[in-house]
């Protein structure tokens, strides 16, 4: 649907201010950054973080006590998808050194180093391979990789400061450290990064970032990383199986307290069965169809947590779930791309954001958080959003801008997807505006780990999404392709080496989850819930109502 | 949730493997599915248009063409006729990538049935990308590495041209082929990396790394606040002033 003739309207007060902000760009004058003590307090009023009742103690689990959105906290309060005395974990399916539950960027990446260290590995996975956030990623991969103004020095101060100096630092280290190294792996699997003719890496910045360091692959650089992994993964089928539309729902243990597999359900069959492996390492990415507070997401179908119950249960502490991430851009018109990511590139590339008078308001540049609180502000308080004609709110995101600055045919080029999205709408991004909305985008905590991948659990490994403490409080761009490599490549050597040297046989066992029920009970827990979700639940309530023979174990039939 | 926020709206009829349903005119073709009972196991992904898990084709009555779509990205209209290609078969060659050349023969060798090519233009209409197939089909056959890739790019390997190609091509998997080739051998070598990783390798950022890491939060906030920001229009020959930790 292109813009309503209302709409068209505003779109000329945008254009109004548009050639003098131009001009004010190339002078490099900027709207000024907020201090650090100015964006704590934009945060603590405006961020969904901070709202009431965006925040509720868990009653069980070595978490107990620790206050993190509801809607987390209901999949952690939450019985077991698998009766333990139901099912036979004497019959087992499938025997690999490593499984690796989730089939996205970390886990993917995990599978080849893990290969590489000669061990057979098992990817399990809930829709197809490489269907995850990853795949989804736009705007680009941070690294410090241009020595003659950047190192991993600076890289590692912008991590600190936009995870509100909270992070892990031998985490953060790792990651700034290995990011060359990634790009570099990157490059030689033939992944095609953009370039300058000469061969550089083109860079941009992104929110919170000093130097130009967010490398990329036109506006589809998660894309590109995927589908270059998973290829990679598809010429090892010896060594590298996949089993899709299989998502594990429970670990398994064995006699001696170490993680031993899993238990899988077969989506399309619906049974459930038994994996046994020397080591497992958890890949399952986000939480974002969780939708947290009601907010739309960007993430994938299949976002819905998975991995923090099953690690939570078996005893893995959770960490940085009291901070989630809203991305300032998620599409709010036309309505069919409502949630839509909308990459930060745009900003990075120099579109301001405007309010309904064409003004700025806030640095398009600031970490994302604050950027976001920033953008609820100026709707929710100010006043000043732009209404949409489905009831919602926004605020310009000034793509034409990005022409102007870089020369015509720019926004074509730079961000080809979005632009032939918008084009099928009947909307030139090239020549109008977008009409943006904070949107739910990244768990920025998850369970602990340490910078080999490790848990507290033996034999059990984390990576990628749902691990938590390398960003801190709040993720900057860039990082999140960047952690999955960083760490997915970790965790396979790690698993890998665990499974060679440290593994032992024992008799498999569910007495965790069994413990957990307990704790559940005594807790005075009475549920139905179960978890882990595995799908969201969209379906149509009048439907619903008629389906008088169907039986729902939580959302899935 | 994504379902009732439209309930009030005019109601077209779609046909969904034939079967008649009502749904909300401004709906997609996947949440129109989802409006009307299906919960998607196959056939959704990313719900954003990149994953290429929805490859759908549809029809309307009284007319011969074949249109096709992503069922996530694309709006229903009345009297579709639409069935969903969440999977469809296709060949995938295994190559060590350390070990082959970015030509003509490489491609050959590994997907011989390029050759075959009709050049029907087929792929190309059944493209929900609008990506040029057959053209960088025909690039791969001349051994343009480069144009093979770049035509290629945005494809998300739905696999709907694979589906309808009568030589049966799966030219989805070629083009990765060629992306990856010209990726590694074709796009001149990024050194700034390379050196870059030399330096890594060597320590030479351990010392000011590990001051960080042991340094007071107070500090670190000064050391952050007080960091110098590369103007956003500076080029490519930039430096800061502070070259110390450099």
């Amino acid at each position: 649907m292109p813009y309503t003739s209302e709409l068209k309207q505003l779109i000329k007060k945008v254009e109004a201010t548009r050639a003098a902000r131009v001009e004010a760009k190339r002078r490099g004058e900027e709207f000024p950054l907020l201090t650090l003590k100015e964006r704590e307090e934009r945060l603590k009023k405006y961020h969904p973080d901070f709202k009431e009742g965006s925040r509720k103690e868990i009653r069980v689990g070595p978490n107990k006590g620790y206050s993190i959105s509801p809607e987390i906290v209901h999949i952690l309060e939450a019985k077991s998808r698998v009766n333990p005395d139901v099912i036979d974990l004497n019959k087992i399916a499938y025997e690999t050194d490593v499984l690796i539950l989730g089939g996205g960027g970390a886990g993917t990446a995990a599978a080849l180093t893990a290969q590489e260290n000669g061990v057979q590995v098992l990817i399990a996975t809930k829709l197809r391979h490489g269907d995850a956030n990853t795949m989804m990623a736009e705007g680009g991969i941070q690294g410090a990789t241009k020595g003659t103004k950047d190192s991993p020095y600076y890289h590692y101060l912008d991590v600190l400061g936009g995870g509100h100096f909270k992070n892990i630092p031998e985490l953060a280290y790792t990651l700034v450290t290995e990011a060359p190294k990634v790009l570099a792996w990157l490059e030689n699997l033939g992944c095609m990064l953009t370039k300058l003719p000469e061969g550089q890496l083109k860079s941009l910045h992104g929110g919170g970032t000093c130097r130009k360091r967010m490398h990329y692959a036109a506006d589809i650089t998660g894309a590109e990383i995927m589908r270059t992994l998973r290829d990679e993964a598809r010429n090892r089928p010896e060594d590298i199986k996949v089993l899709e539309f299989s998502p594990a729902v429970e670990l398994i243990l064995n006699e001696h307290g170490h993680c031993a597999g899993a238990v899988l359900y077969n989506l399309e069959t619906e049974e459930y069965f038994v994996v046994k492996a020397k080591a497992v390492i958890m890949a399952t990415g986000g939480s974002g169809r969780l939708h947290i507070q009601g907010f739309m997401t960007t993430n994938h179908y299949g976002a819905t947590g998975d991995g923090l119950i099953m690690g939570y249960r078996a005893g893995v502490r959770v960490c940085f779930l009291h901070t989630v991430q809203y991305h300032p851009t998620g599409a709010v018109f036309p309505e069919q791309a409502e949630g839509l990511l909308i990459t930060e590139k745009f900003r990075g590339a120099g579109a301001n954001v405007l309010n309904i008078d064409g003004e700025q308001f806030v640095n398009e540049r600031e970490p994302r958080d604050v950027e976001s609180a920033s953008f609820i502000r100026e709707c929710d308080e100010v006043g000043k959003g732009i209404p949409t004609p489905t009831g919602k709110v926004g605020i310009w995101l000034d793509s034409p801008m990005i022409d102007i600055l870089m020369g015509e045919g720019a926004v074509k080029r730079e961000f080809p997807g979005k632009f032939i999205l918008f084009k099928r709408f009947g909307i030139d991004i090239s020549k109008e505006p977008m009409l943006v909305y904070p949107t739910l985008h990244y768990q920025n905590g998850g369970l602990e780990y340490n910078s080999l991948c490790e848990t507290s659990v033996p034999g059990f490994f984390a990576t990628g999404e749902v691990s938590g403490g390398v960003h801190g409080e709040n993720r900057l761009m860039g990082n999140s392709l960047l952690d999955v490599t960083v760490f997915g490549r970790i965790a396979g050597v790690s698993a890998s080496r665990y499974a060679k040297e440290k593994a032992k046989e024992g008799t498999l066992n569910l007495d965790h989850v069994r413990r957990y029920h307990k704790e559940l009970e005594e807790a005075g827990i009475v549920t139905d819930r179960v978890a882990p979700m595995l799908l969201p639940d969209y379906s149509n309530p009048n439907v619903r109502e008629r389906q008088l023979t169907a039986h729902y174990l939580g959302t899935i039939r | 949730m994504e379902v009732e926020a439209t309930k009030k709206e005019e109601l077209v009829p779609i046909f969904i493997m034939g079967k008649r349903y009502e749904v909300p005119a401004s709906l997609t073709i996947q949440k129109a599915m989802e409006y009307a009972g299906y919960q998607l196991i196959r056939g959704c992904g990313c719900r954003g248009g990149i994953c290429g898990a929805c490859g759908t084709v549809y029809r309307f009555p009284g007319t011969y063409k074949i249109e096709v779509g992503l069922a996530c990205q694309t709006v229903v209209e009345p009297n579709m006729y639409l069935t969903q290609i969440p999977f469809f078969p296709a060949t995938k060659s295994v190559y060590e990538m350390e070990k082959i050349t970015p030509s003509v023969e490489t491609l050959v060798k590994h997907y011989p049935e390029l050759l075959r090519c009709l050049q029907c233009n087929t792929c190309t209409k059944s493209c929900p990308m609008d990506i040029e197939v057959m053209d960088y089909i025909a690039a791969g056959m001349r051994g343009d590495i480069a144009r093979l890739a770049e035509l290629s790019f945005d494809c998300v390997m739905c696999g709907l041209c694979t589906s309808r190609c009568p030589a049966e091509l799966c030219q989805y998997n070629i083009a990765i082929l060629g992306r990856r080739l010209y990726g590694k051998y074709v796009a001149p070598r990024a050194e700034h990396l390379a050196s870059m990783v030399q330096e890594v390798e060597k320590g030479k950022y351990e010392q000011m790394l590990r001051g960080l890491m042991d340094t007071d939060e107070e500090t670190l906030k000064n050391l952050y606040t007080s960091r110098e920001i590369e103007p956003e229009q500076a080029d490519e020959n930039w430096t800061p002033k502070d070259k110390t930790y450099l």
